[in-house]
């Protein structure tokens, strides 16, 4: 969406003069390129990708055959044991269960973001004001907006007070985070409110990236707005509607600031990440979290997977 | 009829949705202002009887904010360029020679961006641990730097479009290989570059979980973990637990007034990559 205006402004113009005096012999060197010249750019890049990337990731595979606790100097290999214990106590199965709330979540996020989209797209009267207030909440703080709806929900706060403008009571208020049954709707309500604005302005770009006189020749052709959706729009956004729905599977499974910073997964939220995060460093049982991050990473990499199998790259690129 | 009839319709879900997301912010806004006896007296949706701004004071000083807006930003600068640095670098090498695993190393690079971040942290403590990184500023810095593929994509992206007859150019004229990455290639990234310091920039100002996790000690705080450790001692004092998280929210609301369209683009090209 923003390469192409951005490639235009690449200046054609040819670089200053180096110093002068050109050696014939060192530029055919250079022109071909020493063999280690590439080397140098990258040992750098290299070393951190493999430090901070692929070591992490080869010792999450060894920890997860261990009993290790993160700080004895000895690991005893316990083969598969802790992928046998996640998969067998239900207490730590449960998490994805949580996952589910957000997973729902996260297509009534998606089918407000295209409507809202869809609006937009037409001519709108204060079109920016309402595209930044739909967008804005996406660039707020995590531990800023768990802020906002601890408030919003505590007891008498923010929730409570609007629906008593409708003359319900407040002795009749449910707690929003204090009930086990309400609580990942009401978390799951926040992720709605904190990510509907990164997909709906993903969206409207990839509508606006739409030619405008294909609109105006359906107009012309007597194609009403319904029509113009189903079949201008629809079509045409339908790549990037796969990709944010592929990466709403991965992101469900991997949600932790909100449950952990609202409520620290208390009352039945505690999500997969908060799970492995507190196995590791809470009950010190790095090989069982690392079994659960494997699996973790598994999933994730077959959802995605799944998604270059049903969505080419190509189709996805938008610019 | 049918005409207004929709239009109607339109209006009203756009307000309903201004409101819906709107109200819980403002809400924060009117308690912010309240004294600790007027909070105490009135309702979330009632305006605030002696408006004041001392809890912003109170919020800013008992939070140590100071110190968290220092640490923040020390930590985004250094990551910042870091990150230019090492994706322009890579970038200059996966674009602009062959060379022998060249295929392999890309896909190193390829494979890194499916690996979630959130998943590996129970292995990536060890290492930052084992590399003395824990507590201390260089621990973020390194992640932050270290495991960015998405910014090493979108410069790969844009230096296909420079041309390389300016290459060839400058080689005539006697420029080395690190000179042209220097004069010619870095200075035409800018666009990409500017890209990539908005969606680095959001992203780190916000992260909570790395600096949670790698730097524990309260003088590290980072906005993110100081005004999570603030909630502690602040208990229910929801008028300057709202100031506090203004303070944070404010210079994100100046930025995104200021760069509007910057952030729209560039935030939409890390996202689809």
């Amino acid at each position: 969406m923003s390469d192409t205006p951005k490639v235009a402004t690449v200046p054609r113009r040819t670089p200053r003069p180096f110093r002068s005096n050109p050696r014939p012999a060192v530029v055919r060197q250079s022109q071909r390129g020493w063999r280690f010249t590439p080397w140098l750019f990258l040992l750098v890049p290299l070393a951190l990708l493999v430090t901070f990337t692929y070591i992490p990731v080869a010792n999450m595979f060894w920890y997860s055959t261990t009993d290790w606790n993160g700080i004895s100097k000895v690991k005893h290999s316990v083969g598969l044991d802790n992928y046998v214990e996640f998969f067998t106590r239900p207490e730590l199965f449960r998490v994805f269960w949580v996952s589910a709330y957000y997973l729902a979540a996260s297509v009534i996020q998606l089918a407000l973001a295209l409507y809202f989209a869809t609006l937009l797209s037409f001519k709108t009267r204060l079109k920016n004001t309402f595209k930044g207030i739909l967008y804005f909440p996406s660039l707020i703080n995590g531990v800023a907006v768990s802020f906002i709806f601890l408030f919003f929900f505590q007891p008498g706060g923010t929730l409570d007070s609007v629906i008593g403008l409708f003359g319900v009571s407040q002795d009749s208020m449910p707690q929003w985070l204090g009930n086990p049954d309400i609580i990942n709707f009401s978390l799951a309500g926040t992720s709605i409110w904190r990510y509907m604005g990164l997909n709906f302005v993903l969206f409207l770009g990839a509508i606006q990236s739409i030619p405008a006189g294909i609109y105006e020749a359906a107009e012309l052709d007597g194609a009403g707005k319904w029509a113009q959706f189903r079949y201008i729009i629809a079509p045409g956004i339908k790549p990037i509607i796969g990709l944010s729905f592929i990466l709403a599977i991965s992101g469900s499974l991997a949600v932790f600031e909100i449950p952990f910073i609202m409520t620290d997964g208390a009352n039945g939220s505690t999500t997969f990440v908060i799970q492995t995060i507190k196995t590791a460093f809470e009950s010190n049982k790095v090989g069982l979290a690392s079994a659960m991050a494997v699996v973790l990473l598994a999933i994730i990499l077959i959802v995605t997977w799944v998604q270059r199998r049903l969505v080419p790259e190509e189709e996805v690129n938008l610019t | 009829m049918k005409k207004t009839l929709a239009a109607t319709g339109k209006y009203s879900s756009l307000i309903i949705a201004s409101l819906v997301t709107l109200v819980p912010l403002v809400v924060i806004v009117l308690t912010s202002l309240k004294t600790a006896q007027d909070y105490a007296t009135s309702g979330p949706l009632d305006l605030p009887k002696h408006p004041t701004l001392q809890n912003f004071v109170t919020a800013f000083q008992d939070a140590d904010m100071a110190r968290a807006f220092l640490n923040t930003t020390i930590i985004l600068v250094a990551s910042v360029v870091g990150t230019i640095i090492i994706g322009t670098m890579t970038a200059y090498a996966l674009d602009r020679f062959q060379f022998r695993f060249k295929k392999l190393v890309l896909s190193l690079f390829l494979l890194a961006t499916l690996v979630p971040g959130v998943t590996t942290q129970v292995a990536t403590f060890q290492v930052v641990n084992e590399l003395g990184l824990y507590n201390t500023r260089l621990a973020p810095i390194a992640l932050f730097m270290g495991t960015d593929i998405v910014s090493i994509y979108i410069f790969v992206q844009f230096m296909r479009s420079i041309p390389i007859s300016l290459d060839e150019a400058a080689t005539l004229d006697g420029a080395n290989h690190f000179t042209i990455y220097r004069r010619v290639i870095f200075p035409l990234l800018k666009p990409a570059i500017a890209t990539v310091i908005i969606i680095k920039g959001v992203a780190i100002y916000n992260e909570f979980y790395i600096p949670f996790l790698y730097m524990p000690s309260q003088d590290l705080g980072v906005i993110s973990t100081s005004l999570f450790r603030f909630r502690g001692p602040m208990g229910t004092q929801w008028e300057i637990l709202s100031a506090g998280a203004l303070l944070v929210i404010i210079p994100t609301l100046i930025v995104f007034l200021a760069l509007q369209k910057y952030i729209y683009n560039g935030l939409s090209a890390g996202a689809t990559k």
